[in-house]
């Protein structure tokens, strides 16, 4: 048999040997994507500045990775889309007046960018490895770092090269200040202030007013299957049923009203879309199983509407993640899936 | 339309049976010389019983069985044995092997038809099969013999001949199912009778619509046995999903399907047990599948057992330029072979030619990401993340808490991984150091 291998020339690996099609680069670059109609929402309302930050997040992210991992010997995995994610969500998760040379600002995503990809990521031994979101540490970093560089909140508009628009509170610090009444006033009546936070036309980070382009992305995941039910709809389901319990205010005294809160304000506002759908389901730092994940998704619910009502911050949704990634391990650990057959016989 | 039968979990692999599936079964050229191991099956090697020199006719047997789980081998030739030695298997292990020259007379020792083999007693039909040296053979091949044999307090109620053939690629328990419908139904009937349970399943995937009228058909003055359609998913045909498919039942870990009455045999076992019983016929030769995008011509071939792969591979026109892996059995939990000088075992249902451009290389994989894609489809409801990540850090141990043991390699989890990690591997090596 002339065309028959030679033995030395067949190949042998392990099985299976049949592979999906799935990598995990086209897993990171599909969410990439899948946050490109937020963002061109973010460059609508803030300008040009929206997109020079992002940009700058995620060059200093892809960088950082490429300069820790030349540094330290390890395989270069810049490539895999996961730093420029981690860039692109930390961007989008920061105010578009950053952009900004007087007072200088610049520095500020830089710093916040390396944060997340060296301390938070590499230290902890890379991509698969990380307790904590990357790109939440990140902004948390530089919230603790910069408070007041981080919460000057530019009005939005379409005027793209506008440098010194000008600035106001975001929603959830007009209602924590001055109450429902006046966040209404604010936007003339009930019905346009859910249609603007709907559309993502209100103050807010670059990435997360558009609830209507966040949608859109979240669907495309789903559909997709790279996200499933579990973490948002508990998280949001949450948010929704204890702001309705505990969000209402006696508008006379100011004390808590219970079941007298508005769901539809809290969902709609702050970061909670962007956080549910493309943070707090981030597959390193969530827990694996899906029970679990429920739970983690009520967890997050749950500490973003307690830091929304009761903190010192407008807005709970990073530091609720941020929490909740702390016992991501403890609840795989706690909630092992269920083996084949250790459950009572089923009769058909 | 009901819901077709199935369990939880599971994954879809292009299942590529259009390869063979229209391709009739063949009778295999009977080779120059046969290496028949005396280590087959599940369980402890036979004896060899015959010496260099000696003249032995087909279906002689030349290996007893060394204990109870255990199954005699027999010559798949006529003519003179030439060597016992240890020769590799397809696994890459070096067994010890009973080597026979072909002298083409193709001389039986005795076959006798015994058309009323139904009406033999429940332990004359055992012994036939026990004779017969008949072992699973969907790949297992656990000594058939074993399973007809449970203890007293183990009543059986069920038998389910598994047709699933979830393995993608694979078409010889398919041809059987087109070819022998009538032989198959037998075989499940003796071993009704010898179990004594009056309930029979034939549970097939429906992505054969073909066999599944088939078997109806020849099972329609049956009315203990039931053929049932199922969906298309692997691992489909292992032995605890077909059983909660097709019952409900769902066998606890580490159980036997024995212990929720059940007792399930592959199509191929079937038919042997059939011939067996009918002709006293040992298990001499079984249907393999010649598949794959690298071989010229894709075959289902009647293999007599001991046929060197490489024979078998010349037969059906050798690799076409881009040949690159061998793979014993099927795409999933198939052997990759080192060499082709290896023979066809009573467990090999396919010998896979994978070409050079679609082989996906072990060591090009990543961390894992913890996405939960195996935890979602293991079908056995493990988490493979956690033994991959315990097995590859050393914490051998550790796995246990996670089920390690209760994995039975299928390989879903390595197939949706996304950095394509070797998680099969990983568990093996973990299960090869701990004690369960």
């Amino acid at each position: 048999m002339a065309d028959v291998k030679k033995e030395h020339e067949l190949i042998v690996t392990v099985s299976p040997h049949v592979r999906d099609e799935e990598t995990t680069s086209r897993i990171m670059w599909t969410v990439n994507l899948s946050l490109l109609p937020a963002l061109f929402m973010g460059f609508y309302f803030f300008g040009l500045k929206a997109l020079f930050i992002t940009a700058l997040c995620i060059i200093s992210s892809v960088l950082s990775e490429y300069f820790f991992q030349k540094a330290v010997k390890k395989k270069l995995t810049i490539n895999d889309g996961s730093a420029f994610l981690t860039g692109l969500l930390l961007g989008m998760n920061l105010p578009s007046s950053l952009w900004s040379f007087n007072p200088f600002t610049i520095h500020v995503p830089i710093i916040g960018s390396v944060i997340a990809v060296v301390i938070t990521k590499q230290f902890f031994g890379g991509l698969g490895y990380n307790i904590f979101n990357p790109a939440l540490i990140g902004r948390a970093f530089l919230l603790i770092s910069f408070p007041k560089a981080m919460t000057i909140w530019t009005e939005p508009s379409a005027a793209f090269f506008a440098l010194d628009a000008k600035t106001t509170a975001t929603p959830l610090g007009i209602l924590k200040e001055d109450g429902l009444a006046k966040l209404i006033e604010v936007f003339g009546d009930k019905l346009n202030l859910y249609a603007e936070l709907f559309n993502g036309h209100r103050a807010g980070s670059i990435g997360e007013t558009s609830v209507l382009a966040l949608l859109i992305g979240a669907g495309f995941l789903l559909y997709k299957r790279y996200i499933t039910w579990h973490i948002p709809f508990s998280f949001l389901g949450t948010v929704a049923m204890l702001a309705w319990i505990f969000g209402g205010k006696n508008p006379e005294t100011g004390k808590m009203l219970l079941f007298a809160g508005d769901p539809l304000i809290h969902l709609l506002s702050g970061g909670l879309m962007l956080g549910a759908f493309f943070m707090a389901t981030d597959y390193v730092t969530c827990p694996t199983v899906r029970k679990g994940q429920i739970v983690f998704g009520i967890g997050c619910g749950a500490l973003t509407m307690l830091i929304r009502i009761k903190g010192g911050y407008p807005e709970g949704v990073m530091f609720a993640i941020l929490l909740m990634n702390c016992f991501a391990p403890l609840i795989d650990r706690a909630m092992k899936s269920d083996v084949f057959g250790a459950v009572k016989e089923k009769k058909k | 339309m009901m819901a077709l039968a199935t369990f939880k979990g599971g994954i879809h692999p292009p299942d590529k049976k259009d390869i063979a599936k229209n391709r009739a079964i063949k009778e295999a050229k009977s080779p120059q010389r046969v290496v028949i191991p005396l280590s087959q099956h599940l369980g402890a090697p036979c004896k060899p019983i015959v010496s260099i020199g000696q003249e032995i006719k087909k279906g002689a047997v030349i290996g007893e069985p060394g204990g109870f789980v255990s199954a005699p081998v027999h010559s798949s030739v006529s003519g003179k044995v030439i060597a016992i030695a240890e020769f590799p298997n397809a696994m890459g292990r070096m067994v010890n092997s009973i080597v026979i020259e072909n002298d083409w007379k193709e001389e039986w020792t005795s076959l006798k038809d015994n058309p009323d083999y139904i009406k033999l007693s429940a332990d004359e039909l055992k012994e036939k099969v026990k004779a017969a040296g008949i072992v699973g053979m969907g790949g297992a091949a656990f000594p058939t013999l074993v399973k007809l044999s449970p203890p007293k307090e183990k009543p059986i109620d069920t038998v389910i001949i598994n047709g699933a053939e979830c393995e993608p690629y694979l078409t010889a328990d398919y041809r059987l199912m087109m070819e022998r419908p009538a032989e198959i139904v037998e075989g499940l009937k003796i071993l009704m009778r010898i179990l004594g349970v009056n309930k029979g399943f034939i549970g097939i995937e429906n992505n054969k619509p073909d066999a599944i009228e088939k078997m109806k058909d020849a099972a329609k003055n049956e009315p203990d046995i039931e053929v049932c359609g199922l969906e298309v998913k692997y691992p489909q045909g292992a032995e605890k999903m077909l059983i909660s498919a097709l019952t409900g039942r769902e066998v606890p870990p580490r159980a036997l399907p024995m212990d929720v009455r059940v007792v399930v045999q592959n199509v191929g076992t079937a038919l042997a047990v059939y011939e067996a019983a009918r002709y006293g016929k040992p298990l001499i030769e079984r249907v393999v599948t010649v598949t794959g995008e690298g071989i010229k011509n894709p075959a289902n071939l009647m293999v007599k057992i001991g046929t060197l792969i490489s024979d078998i591979v010349e037969e059906c026109g050798g690799f076409k330029d881009s040949a690159g892996k061998v793979v014993s059995g099927g795409p999933m939990m198939g052997f990759a072979l080192s060499t082709l000088d290896v023979p066809v075992t009573k467990g090999t249902s396919g010998i896979l030619v994978i070409p050079e451009k679609g082989v996906v290389h072990a060591e090009e994989y990543g961390p894992c990401i913890r996405c939960g894609r195996c935890i979602d489809i293991c079908p056995m409801g493990l988490m493979p993340s956690m033994l991959s990540i315990l097995s590859e850090k050393g914490h051998y141990e550790d796995a246990k808490e996670y089920n390690l043991f209760d994995c039975f390699e299928c390989g879903s989890c390595a197939f949706v991984c996304p950095s394509k990690r070797p998680i099969v591997q990983l568990v093996r090596l973990a299960k090869s150091l701990v004690k369960p």
